[in-house]
């Protein structure tokens, strides 16, 4: 198993036309390049693996001089997000050298991991889906939950029952998307239908 | 330009006409039957337009044999073969919904008449 795998950055959705006149929607990933920041071999580490950097707009003045440090023996220069991604065979992959959108020609879909849009503290219409009260006619009861259980037997709630509670601002791996186009220059693919998590947010594409 | 944007106006059609809301008309759509494709002709006035570069859309209301038809074309469809200017609406509306409820005499939109055509008309 190659190297199949990118981090990268939500852009944003619109829409594309094919030549039959049928609109898809996309979202915009803006992938790699990814330099290759360090890679683990079976002898020093126990398994394999490469680590990749995305992001080289940070700081050197914000980042770690221990990170700095590692980046260093790479050649590269501070990044936002390391990520490290199992491959089984590491020949040709080498510690400075980078990966691009190429790596996903060929393949039709791929899963998308990102972190989902944070929604705080939020009620169970929201969180659930749960249907709510009535409106009007002086039900009291607008997003209310309802009714968690039963009565004497079993006397308690069931663990797991669905309450209000912090939403969102989790992982989220969107599998099966299609790949729509991939621009090579740009370093972009477009993926048909959503990705989890806002614009400009990070995400991992790998293949399906 | 950002990333989205220049994505957004790649291969958009050169030749749309400057049309408007309350203006009417003539959509030529290509429609597949089969192996082969024709075009059909739908003529009626704009009554919304939506939307910019890839995903703008416009509207179009006709009467077909007493019935009211509506359809949204996206402006940059390959399937929208051409659009033409058939005459030109003066309306004081952004979208003319109100059509809906009209029939007959009151659904008339008013033609507008150019400014700068009247004055040099004027003249002679």
């Amino acid at each position: 198993m190659a190297l199949k795998g990118l981090i990268g950055k939500k852009i944003g959705m619109t829409q594309v036309f094919s030549e039959d006149g049928t609109v898809t929607p996309v979202t915009v990933l803006e992938c790699g390049p990814c330099p290759i920041t360090q890679v683990r071999t079976a002898e020093n580490d126990g398994y394999t693996a490469v680590q990749l950097g995305f992001g080289a707009d940070r700081k050197a003045k914000r980042t770690s001089k221990a990170l700095l440090g590692h980046l260093a023996k790479s050649g590269t220069g501070p990044m936002r997000v390391l990520k490290e991604f199992r491959v089984d065979d590491i020949d040709g992959l080498e510690v400075g050298s980078t990966v691009g959108v190429d790596l996903f020609e060929g393949m039709d879909k791929v899963r998308v991991t990102g972190t989902s849009k944070g929604r705080g503290f939020a009620g169970l219409m929201k969180r659930y889906n749960f249907g709510g009260g009535k409106a009007t006619h002086g039900s009291h009861h607008h997003r209310r939950a309802g009714t968690i259980g039963m009565c004497a037997t079993p006397s308690r709630v069931f663990k797991g029952h669905p309450m209000a509670g912090r939403y969102g601002g989790k992982q989220i791996t969107v599998r099966n998307l299609e790949i729509v186009r991939i621009d090579k220059e740009n370093n972009l693919i477009l993926v048909k239908g959503a990705v989890p998590g806002a614009k400009n947010g990070f995400v991992l594409v790998q293949a399906n | 330009m950002n990333i989205l944007d220049t994505i957004r106006h790649e291969g958009l059609r050169e030749d749309v006409p400057d049309f408007g809301v309350g203006d009417t008309v003539k959509v030529q759509v290509r429609v597949r039957e089969g192996e082969k494709t024709r075009l059909q002709l739908f003529e009626g006035v704009v009554i919304d337009r939506k939307g910019s570069a890839s995903e703008a859309c416009f509207t179009v209301r006709k009467i077909s044999s007493g019935v009211a038809v509506e359809r949204v074309f996206p402006l940059h469809s390959p399937n929208v073969a051409s659009i033409e200017v058939s005459r030109r609406g003066k309306v004081r509306r952004a979208r003319l919904n109100y059509l809906r409820g009209l029939a007959g005499k009151k659904a008339r939109i008013k033609e507008r008449v150019d400014h700068k055509d009247r004055t040099s008309q004027a003249k002679h």
